[in-house]
């Protein structure tokens, strides 16, 4: 099939109005020798409901989790998502419409991008956003690219930071003369040591995940104070965004620039699909933002308008001397972040974060009571915790698909020496039976494993 | 008051909150809720919540679709955005994406329960390295930038890996897309801006001079920025390779090409594809979209990790972490999954003979309604065919006063999105009209009518066009005002 809407008729009128006979006239230019002698090996072209057809056999090739008991987070967290939020993000003004260069006929997008930047630094105790990147990741790669200058090139990360993250600040940073260096955590957490260590009078930033990528509750107020004594700034990168609704604002606790993934908020998870990043600053810094940022305004007649605003910022004016080569943002995730954040207001998103830490914890002591089940780290938590196994993750993780149940998230997957332990996710979705199904089946999983 | 909602400003979602309204309703649980104070420190515990709104479900239903009334969508008309590719988005693609198998995934579930997930994703990288011409593909890259980001990384890799490493030079003529230059910089490379010849080619003699033992490599669209295509393509990839150079395919043109000449085959080492622009994903008022990138085999072992691999012997699909020399990573996860499935439905449905008959209707809708718009307005390259693209500008009405931005401000009055204007930035006063393969002959028609008639406006009565919108509630902004005082963010006024 295909969504061409000439027929052959009107392609006839079409070639007499150019002056040629055949489309292939169209194409002299290209030399000959570079032309497909033959068709692409690509299957033929099916009808619409074929196609579906062969969609939906490759979905079922798919365990949906919607229809287990999910335990895995990571960087992927799996709360409440209302349902109006696809119905509205389905509106094709919307969705079909480009980045909103013309804001006489956009100011639908702009407008949301507007809400979207207030919430954000409403979130996170921020002046200023802009309208999103690329993902979490990316984020934390353009808030070092705002944090670095000649002079002050270094940045100290910790540990605790997501390790695909540390692998994409590590692949931004080369190539710019920017180093990376580590702060080790200690029991779960950074101490304050671990960041001087690394630090010297070229470092630009240091860089703490709150909570961080063990679940961790990092003291993010005595990390910005340290950092700002050696003229370095902060930047906090939010792992499970709905902790916003429990956790001080890091705006609040001395951050200069806090990042955060919105994937929890854009719908469901679609195999880390409904990335966005989230970037906020402060005044100071804001001219240093990338990417697209609105502005409110006014039209010739004085009336309220929005804008894409602060261009000269960017790479469409700047070129080579840009802050950042993006272009594009998570637009669509926006919207949705902004309808669900709207929808849950100032008490939802406190009522889920709150019930996210009382399930979390219930579900903590359910598995502590399973011989040979212990924490990794002895420290506060919100949704995520890590535990020491009997037996590796991967296996119980096996295990577990058998009673509809996903996760924990192995840690041997990202390091070596922790393929026992598992990395558990509780939300306000999960319910007292999912968490109790949980803890009987690992303990039976455990014990028959350590008769084989 | 007015009560027509295409009439007047729609409040902020925060002005709508009023006290105790709501719209969650979150499971209730059967466990004693705990005392936050008892577990988290306190100087890390929220102190005031974030200041969202209260609203009630309709209030929410009611401002979004509100918001929507007031943008232009493809869904809306015609959008002929040059450079963008606006063509009609398959709502097919928007069910597939939607499937509960492919949107109900955790990244890191085990890989036995995502298999079809990784099929698709293999399907995709290799229909997409066959229509590029390129040995293999990765699709973790969100965007045409980010692509060329990992695009220039790699070139980086292969020539670090060769120990050469005092080549520092990416050359990128005139005429190319900010994010090209701006790439460079951010890969650690100086862009070394070259001239191209009036009609947007690449002038082979500013190219000998410009590479060198310097000469990282060179970025190129092809078709060029001005809708023709390159026809001295080999002789420049030849120039580039022999300086010792590779060369990349910046991907936004590709619509113009698919299944009728391959960049693989021109001599690009290279590719980056926009599945937002060619392979009809939408662009979501801004993203997400996906840029994933083809490369030569030669240089398969340089790209992003993870990547996606079929095992025959164990018939099952995997994520391959190691690749010692990759360029390493690009994001967290594996790419925009939504939209990628959009693409490789898209590419399922139109199969090899329909991705060719795109191309060739989206060339042949571009010149045709180029001949119709030559009628009214000075045309670029009027000899030759132009590709998927073409530019016009108003310097045969320039003793009007009239400017490109004031022309493109009347198309909205008549129902239609603008051209890119002033873009690319070697054509004074720049049009760029790109109308794809899935508009039919009557809008080609009419718009070029329209062409026609704003003319003569411009002549009867150039001050009507140059205040132009005058349909719209909202008229002309004031960019200055927003960039001199800006207001990026709500405040809630201090109750008195």
């Amino acid at each position: 099939m295909n969504y061409i809407p000439v027929t052959e008729l009107e392609k006839e009128a079409m070639l007499k109005e150019i002056g040629i006979n055949s489309i292939e006239e169209l194409f002299r230019e290209i030399p000959d020798d570079l032309k497909i002698k033959n068709e692409l090996k690509i299957p033929k072209g099916l009808s619409e409901y074929e196609t579906r057809k062969a969609l939906i056999k490759l979905a079922k090739k798919n365990t949906d989790m919607n229809e287990l008991a999910n335990f895995m987070g990571a960087g992927a967290y799996n709360h409440y998502v209302p349902t109006l939020v696809d119905h509205l993000l389905s509106r094709s003004e919307f969705y079909t419409a480009y980045t909103p260069y013309q804001p006489e006929i956009s100011q639908g997008t702009l407008q949301n991008i507007y809400e979207f930047q207030t919430i954000v630094c409403e979130l996170f105790g921020m002046d200023v956003s802009n309208a999103s990147v690329y993902d979490g990741a990316t984020a934390v790669a353009e808030a070092m690219i705002m944090a670095c200058d000649k002079k002050k090139n270094e940045i100290v990360i910790s540990k605790g930071l997501h390790k695909e993250y540390r692998e994409t600040v590590e692949t931004y940073a080369n190539g710019l003369g920017i180093t990376v260096k580590y702060a080790e955590l200690e029991e779960g957490i950074t101490p304050l040591e671990a960041f001087e260590a690394q630090a010297t009078d070229a470092t630009a930033a240091y860089v703490v995940m709150y909570p961080n990528f063990y679940g961790c509750i990092e003291d993010i107020q005595k990390i910005a104070v340290a950092a700002h004594a050696r003229k370095a700034l902060l930047i906090v990168s939010i792992s499970d965004l709905s902790a916003m609704g429990i956790l001080e604002a890091p705006g609040n606790l001395g951050a200069d620039i806090v990042v955060g993934d919105g994937m929890p908020f854009a719908g469901p998870l679609s195999f880390s699909g409904p990335s966005i990043g989230l970037i906020a600053t402060t005044t100071k810094l804001s001219r240093k933002l990338p990417g697209r940022i609105c502005g409110m305004t006014e039209d010739r007649e004085g009336k309220r308008a929005f804008v894409l605003t602060m261009q000269a910022r960017e790479q469409h004016i700047r070129r080579d001397k840009a802050s950042s080569n993006i272009c594009s943002n998570q637009a669509l995730y926006a919207l949705a972040n902004n309808i669900t954040l709207s929808t849950l207001g100032k008490y939802g998103l406190k009522e889920m974060a709150e019930n996210t830490l009382t399930n979390a914890h219930y579900c903590k002591d359910k598995l502590l009571k399973i011989d040979g089940v212990e924490m990794l780290y002895e420290q506060p938590f919100y949704s995520e915790f890590a535990v020491k196994l009997p037996i590796p993750a991967r296996v119980l993780q096996k295990h577990l698909l058998k009673y509809d149940i996903l996760g924990p998230v192995d840690l041997g997957r990202f390091d070596k020496d922790m393929a026992n332990v598992g990395l558990f996710f509780v939300s306000e979705i999960r319910s007292k039976d999912d968490m109790d199904r949980l803890a009987f089946a690992m303990e039976v999983i455990i014990n028959e494993q350590k008769f084989i | 008051m007015s009560k027509n909602l295409f009439s007047q400003t729609e409040a902020l979602i925060f002005d709508k909150s009023r006290p105790g309204h709501k719209a969650y309703f979150l499971p209730e649980s059967s466990i004693e809720k705990l005392d936050k104070k008892k577990i988290i420190p306190s100087h890390l515990i929220r102190k005031i919540e974030a200041d969202l709104p209260e609203v009630s479900e309709i209030d929410v239903v009611r401002h979004f679709t509100h918001l929507s009334s007031k943008n232009f969508g493809v869904d809306t008309g015609f959008y002929p955005l040059g450079s963008c590719t606006m063509k009609y988005n398959p709502k097919l693609n928007e069910n597939t994406a939607r499937l509960p198998g492919f949107s109900w995934l955790h990244p890191y579930q085990p890989v036995e329960t995502v298999q079809g997930a990784l099929q698709l994703m293999y399907l995709l990288q290799i229909s997409l390295a066959e229509i590029l011409g390129m040995g293999k593909v990765t699709l973790q890259p969100a965007a045409g930038a980010h692509g060329e980001l990992a695009g220039i990384k790699i070139i980086k890799a292969y020539h670090d890996s060769r120990g050469d490493t005092k080549r520092n030079k990416i050359i990128i003529p005139d005429a190319a897309h900010g994010t090209n230059p701006a790439t460079a910089t951010m890969a650690g490379y100086q862009a070394v801006e070259i001239k191209s010849t009036p009609e947007g080619d690449v002038d082979l003699d500013a190219l000998r001079a410009a590479v060198g033992e310097d000469t990282a490599g060179l970025m190129l669209t092809n078709p060029s920025t001005l809708g023709l295509f390159e026809r001295n393509i080999t002789e420049v990839t030849k120039i580039v390779h022999e300086a010792g150079g590779l060369i990349y395919y910046d991907g936004a043109n590709l619509n113009a090409i698919m299944g009728i000449t391959r960049p693989g085959d021109m001599g690009f080492d290279v590719v980056h594809v926009n599945l937002h622009k060619t392979f009809s994903t939408p662009h979501g008022g801004g993203g997400p979209g996906a840029g994933p990138v083809g490369v030569k085999e030669f240089l398969a072992k340089f790209l992003p990790i993870p990547t996606v691999e079929y095992i025959a012997e164990k018939d099952i699909y995997v994520f391959n972490y190691d690749v010692p020399e990759s360029i390493g990573r690009m994001k967290s996860f594996y790419g925009n999954f939504p939209v990628i499935v959009r693409a490789y439905t898209y590419i399922r449905a139109l199969g090899a003979d329909g991705l060719k008959k795109s191309s060739q209707y989206a060339v042949l809708n571009a010149n045709y309604l180029k001949k119709l718009v030559e009628k009214h307005l000075h045309v670029e390259a009027p000899e030759r065919f132009c590709m998927h693209e073409f530019i016009c500008t108003p310097k045969n009405i320039y003793d009007t006063g009239v400017h490109t931005l004031d022309i493109a401000k009347r198309l909205i009055d008549y129902g239609y999105h603008p051209p890119t204007i002033y873009f690319p930035l070697i054509v004074e006063e720049a049009m760029m009209i790109e109308p794809t393969e899935t508009e039919g002959i009557e809008t080609l028609q009419e718009f070029a009518e329209v062409i026609g008639a704003i003319v003569n406006e411009c002549k009867s009565d150039p001050e009507m066009v140059k205040s132009a919108p005058h349909t719209t509630y909202v008229k002309r902004v004031d960019e200055v005002k927003a960039a001199r005082e800006p207001n990026l963010r709500y405040r809630r006024p201090i109750a008195e």
